[in-house]
C-alpha cells in the first residue's frame, strides 16, 4: 500500500533545473531515505511535496488525494508534515508554546493542545526545556524541537530534512531511536540525510538523486556500492561520511 | 481636450519627473544597499530646500550654485544618521527598523519648524520667471535647469557607482553583505557612504525644487510618499528604474490635472502605487530583493 | 502571578478614585494617557502580536470619528451606535486592505507602504467630500448628554477612556492566551514555519487586522466627541499613525502591559513638554525630544521599558520569568 506517490515531478528556478522527472512511492509504514550530493535538489523536492514551492509538472498523491495546488497549511492538515533543514523555531516563545502551535492543528482547546504538546515534548526528551524560551536552546535541542513541532501536528507522513546534521554520534544514535519509535507508531517517513550512519540504521530503501534526477535506488547496502552513486558524490565532493 | 494645454502639462510633467527621479534614486540606493526604507527621505529633501534657501537669503547665492553645498550638508547628515543609528538596527526585526527612521523624520521636520517657523517661504531667484516659448507651449527656464541638473546628478551617481573604487565596494556590499565583509571591505563605512549618497541626492533634489515651489516644514511626508511611489514603480533597489519611474509619475500626475482637481493628483499616485505593488511588486523594471 | 494581578487591581482602584482629587487639566492628561494606551493596544494586535507592521492606523481612527459624527449630524443617531457603525466599516476596510496585502504576499516594508497608502488615499478622499466638510473638517455642536456622547467637564471622559483602556487590554489579554492569539504569535515569529504546522496564516492575519481595525475605530468616535473637531489631517494623517505606534514600541511590543506603560511614560511627557516649549516659543521642540527618545529606546532598550520594570519588580511579585 502506497501512502505517498510522486509522478514525474519537475521544478525549475529560472534556467536551472532543480528537479526533473522524479517518480517514487513511499509505502505505508516505510522509512525511505532521499540522498544525493549538495545541491542535488533534495530540499526542493520536499518544498514541492509540502506546498512551499509550486512544481511545474508532476503529480503528488497522498492517500489517494492529489496535493496539486494546495497550500502548505492544507497539506499539513491532510497529514503530511515537514521539518526545515535550517531549523525554524519560534524564537521568542517557550518551547512548549512552540509545540502547541503544531498541536493546535488537531486540538481546538488550549488545555488539550497543551496536554498533547507536553506528551510530545516528553517523548522527544525535551520536557525539562518546556518553559525555556526556544531562542535559548543549543542546536541539538533545536533539531529535536523542530521534529517535535512537526510531530505535534499528528502527521501520517513525516518529511525530515537533515535532522541529524551537526549532531555528535551519541546524539545521532538517540535521534535514530526516536525516529524508529515514531515510525513504529504508524508514521511513514521520508528522510533527507547526509549522515550515512542514520541512513543505514533507519532506511529500508534509499533513493539517490543528482542534478534533480533519480540515479539509483535500492537497499542501503546496494546503493552504497553503486558506481554511479560514488561517482556522483566524488564529482561534487562528499560532505560527511 | 485642449491640445496645447496637454502639451504644456506633458512638458511640465517630464521636467518635474526628473526631480522625482533624483530623490527616488537616493531612496532606492539606500534600500538596495542596506535593505531599509528611509522614512525620513522627504524630510531630508526639505532640509535641502531650507539649506539652499538660507544660503540664498544670507549670501545671495543662487540655489543652482549652492547645490553642491546643500547636497554636501545632507550627505553629512545621512552619513551621521547611518553611523549612529542605522548601522545598529540592520539586524533588528522589521518593526524595530521602521520606527527609528520614522522618528528621524519627525526630528528633522520639527527642527525645521523650530529654525524656520511654520510659514511657507518662496524665494524669488533671478530665473524664477524666465520662460522659453516652445511652439504653443512655454518652458520655464528654472524647471528646465532643474531637470537638466537632476539628470546630470543621477548620471554622475551612476558613473560613480560603476567606475569608482568606492562605488564598486558599495555594489559589492549591496550584493552580499557577508561576502563583502569577508573580502575585507569595511561594510559599516561603506554603508555610511551609501546612505550619505542617497541622502545627498535627495538634498540636491530639494535644492533644485526650491525655485519651483515654496518651502515649509511639513512638506516632507508628501515627498517621502512620492519617492515611495517612484521606487515601487521602478523596482526597489533599481536605480535606473527609479529615474524612469520618476518621469512616469511626473507625467501621470501632471496630465491627471486635466481631468481631476490638482489636489487629487496625489491620490492618483497612491492608487498607482497600490496597483503596482499588487500586480508587479518587483516594479516595472525589476527590483533587487 | 497572583501578586501581579493584585498589584494591577490596586492600581486600577487608585485610577478609579483619582478624579476625586485631580483638576480638569490633570484629568485631561489622564484621558490622553488612556486614549493612547487603548490605541496602542489596538495596533498591538496586528503588529505586536501578528507581526504585520501598520503605519497607517489613523485610517481606522478617522473612519470611527467621521462615521459616527456624520450619522449623528445627518440622522441624529447617537454616537454610541455610530461607534458600532464606524467599527463595522473600519473592519470591512481593514479586511479589504488585509486581503490585498496578505493574498498578494505583501510583507515587511511593502505591507508598511500599503498601509500608509491606504490611509493617505482615505485622507485625500475625505478632503474632497463636501458632506463631511472637505478640507476644513467638521466642528461638533456642543449638546451635552449621554445620548450625544458629550459631557461637561472631564470626569465622564476620564471614566469612559479608562473603560476603553481596561476593557481593551483585557480583551487583548484573553486573545493572547487563546488558540487564535497563539497562532497569531506563531505567524509573527515565522510565517513559513507556522504554515508548515498547518496554521492558515491568511485566515489569522485577517482576523488580526479585523480585530485591530474594529478596536481602533472605536477610539476614533471617542476622540471626535472629546475634541469636538475633526479634520482629515488630524484624524487620517500620518502624524497620528506615528503617534499611536510609539507607545507600544516604547513600552514593549506584543505585550499587554507594554502599550499601557508606554503611554504612562510618553503621554504626560509629550503633553507637559508641548505646553512648556510652546510657552517658550519653541513649537515642535517636544516632538524632537519625542523622536530622540524613540530612537534611544529602540537602540538601547530593544524590548521596551516593560522588561526592566518586570525585572525590578520580580522579587516583589514572585514572577516566574
Ligand atoms: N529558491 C531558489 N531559487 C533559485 N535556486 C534555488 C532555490 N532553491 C534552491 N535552488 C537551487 O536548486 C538546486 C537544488 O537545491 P536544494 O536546496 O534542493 O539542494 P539540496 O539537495 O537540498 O542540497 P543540500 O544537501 O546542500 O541541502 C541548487 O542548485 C540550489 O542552488
Ligand atoms: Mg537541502
Amino acid at each position: 500500500m502506497n501512502i505517498l506517490s510522486v509522478q514525474d515531478l519537475g521544478k525549475n528556478f529560472g534556467g536551472l533545473t532543480a528537479v526533473k522527472d522524479l517518480s517514487f512511492k513511499l509505502k505505508q509504514g516505510e522509512i525511505l531515505a532521499l540522498i544525493g550530493p549538495n545541491g542535488a535538489g533534495k530540499t526542493t523536492v520536499f518544498a514541492c511535496l509540502s506546498g512551499f514551492l509550486r512544481a511545474e509538472q508532476g503529480q503528488v498523491i497522498l492517500e489517494g488525494q492529489s496535493l496539486w495546488g494546495l497550500s502548505p497549511h492544507q497539506i499539513c492538515a491532510l497529514g503530511l508534515a515537514r521539518t526545515f533543514q535550517i531549523v525554524r523555531p519560534f524564537l521568542n516563545i517557550s518551547v512548549l508554546d512552540n509545540v502547541m502551535v503544531g498541536a493546535f492543528l488537531r486540538q481546538k482547546s488550549v488545555a488539550k493542545a497543551r496536554e498533547a504538546a507536553l506528551k510530545v515534548l516528553d517523548f522527544m526528551g525535551l520536557a525539562r526545556q518546556a518553559h525555556k524560551e526556544a531562542g535559548g536552546l543549543p542546536l541539538p535541542q533545536r533539531k529535536r524541537l523542530e521534529l517535535a513541532k512537526a510531530l505535534a501536528t499528528g502527521p501520517r507522513v513525516l518529511l525530515l530534512d537533515e535532522v541529524m546534521a551537526g549532531l555528535n554520534p551519541t546524539e545521532v544514535d538517540e535521534l535514530i531511536a526516536l525516529i524508529r519509535d515514531i515510525n513504529r507508531q504508524g508514521v511513514s517517513i521520508l528522510l533527507i540525510e547526509h549522515v550515512m550512519r542514520g541512513v543505514m540504521a533507519l532506511a529500508q530503501r534509499v533513493l539517490v538523486i543528482n542534478y534533480g534526477q533519480l540515479i539509483a535506488q535500492g537497499t542501503p547496502a546496494e546503493v552504497v556500492g553503486n558506481q554511479e552513486v560514488i561517482a556522483a558524490y566524488l564529482g561534487r565532493g562528499l560532505k560527511h561520511a | 481636450m485642449n491640445l496645447a494645454l496637454a502639451l504644456q502639462l506633458l512638458i511640465q510633467g517630464i521636467l518635474l519627473g526628473g526631480i522625482y527621479g533624483l530623490t527616488a534614486v537616493g531612496l532606492s540606493l539606500i534600500f538596495g544597499v542596506m535593505g531599509v526604507i528611509n522614512f525620513a527621505h522627504g524630510q531630508m529633501m526639505v532640509m535641502g530646500m531650507y539649506i539652499s534657501y538660507w544660503i540664498l537669503v544670507l549670501l545671495g547665492l543662487d540655489p543652482y550654485l549652492s547645490l553642491p553645498l546643500a547636497a554636501g550638508a545632507i550627505f553629512i547628515l545621512g552619513y551621521v544618521i547611518q553611523s549612529t543609528v542605522v548601522n545598529r538596527i540592520l539586524d533588528f526585526p522589521e518593526a524595530m527598523q521602521v520606527l527609528p527612521l520614522v522618528a528621524m523624520g519627525l526630528i528633522l521636520e520639527n527642527l525645521a519648524l523650530l529654525f524656520w517657523g511654520p510659514d511657507h517661504r518662496s524665494p524669488s531667484t533671478a530665473l524664477s520667471l524666465a520662460a522659453i516659448p516652445l511652439g504653443s507651449a512655454t518652458v520655464d527656464v528654472s524647471r528646465l535647469i532643474a531637470f537638466a541638473l537632476a539628470i546630470a546628478f543621477t548620471v554622475a551617481l551612476f558613473l560613480f557607482l560603476k567606475k569608482s573604487a568606492i562605488g564598486t565596494r558599495i555594489r559589492a556590499a549591496a550584493d552580499n553583505r557577508l561576502g563583502a565583509q569577508l573580502v575585507g571591505i569595511k561594510v559599516d563605512r561603506i554603508n555610511n557612504i551609501a546612505f550619505g549618497l542617497g541622502a545627498a541626492t535627495t538634498g540636491a533634489a530639494g535644492a533644485l525644487l526650491l525655485p519651483l515651489m515654496p518651502v515649509s516644514p511639513h512638506l516632507g511626508h508628501d515627498f517621502t510618499t512620492t519617492a515611495f511611489v517612484v521606487v515601487i514603480l521602478g523596482g526597489m533597489g533599481n536605480l535606473l528604474g527609479a529615474l524612469v519611474g520618476g518621469l512616469i509619475l511626473g507625467v501621470t500626475e501632471s496630465l491627471a490635472t486635466l481631468v481631476l482637481p490638482a489636489t487629487l493628483k496625489q491620490m492618483i499616485s497612491f492608487g498607482l502605487l497600490v496597483v503596482i505593488m499588487l500586480i508587479r511588486p518587483q516594479g516595472l523594471f525589476g527590483g533587487r530583493r | 502571578m497572583r501578586r501581579l494581578y493584585l498589584l494591577l487591581g490596586l492600581l486600577l482602584l487608585v485610577l478609579l478614585l483619582l478624579p476625586l482629587v485631580l483638576d480638569k487639566y490633570a484629568l485631561g492628561i489622564f484621558v490622553m494617557i488612556f486614549f493612547y494606551a487603548y490605541l496602542g493596544q489596538s495596533w498591538n494586535v496586528l503588529t505586536g502580536y501578528t507581526g504585520h507592521i501598520s503605519l497607517g492606523h489613523a485610517l481606522y481612527v478617522g473612519i470611527g470619528a467621521y462615521v459616527s459624527t456624520f450619522l449623528a449630524q445627518k440622522f441624529g443617531l447617537s454616537p454610541w451606535l455610530g461607534m458600532l457603525a464606524g467599527g463595522l466599516l473600519a473592519t470591512a476596510v481593514g479586511l479589504g486592505l488585509g486581503f490585498l496585502g496578505f493574498r498578494f504576499g505583501l510583507r515587511g516594508v511593502y505591507f508598511v507602504i500599503l498601509t500608509i497608502s491606504c490611509a493617505e488615499i482615505a485622507r485625500l478622499a475625505v478632503s474632497h467630500i463636501d458632506a463631511v466638510g472637505s478640507f476644513s473638517g467638521i466642528f461638533l455642536d456642543f449638546n451635552p448628554g449621554f445620548y450625544n456622547f458629550q459631557f461637561r467637564g472631564n470626569v465622564p471622559y476620564y471614566y469612559i477612556s479608562l473603560g476603553f483602556m481596561v476593557l481593551g487590554s483585557l480583551a487583548v489579554h484573553l486573545l493572547a492566551r487563546s488558540r487564535t492569539g497563539r497562532l497569531m504569535v506563531a505567524i509573527r515569529e515565522d510565517e513559513q514555519a507556522a504554515l508548515a504546522l498547518g496554521v492558515n496564516s491568511f485566515k489569522y492575519s485577517m482576523t488580526a487586522i479585523g480585530i485591530s481595525a474594529f478596536m481602533t475605530s472605536l477610539a476614533g468616535t471617542f476622540y471626535a466627541n472629546y475634541v469636538y473637531y475633526l479634520s482629515p489631517n488630524s484624524m487620517f494623517g500620518m502624524g497620528l499613525s506615528i503617534d499611536l505606534i510609539l507607545r507600544p514600541i516604547i513600552g514593549g511590543l506584543g505585550t499587554v502591559l507594554g502599550p499601557i506603560i508606554g503611554s504612562f511614560v510618553l503621554t504626560p511627557l509629550s503633553e507637559v513638554s508641548r505646553a512648556y516649549f510652546a510657552k517658550g516659543g519653541l513649537e515642535g521642540m517636544h516632538l524632537v525630544l519625542y523622536g530622540v527618545l524613540a530612537i534611544l529606546v529602540v537602540l538601547f532598550m530593544r524590548q521596551g521599558i516593560l522588561v526592566y520594570i518586570k525585572r525590578a519588580l520580580k522579587p516583589l511579585l514572585k514572577l516566574e520569568d
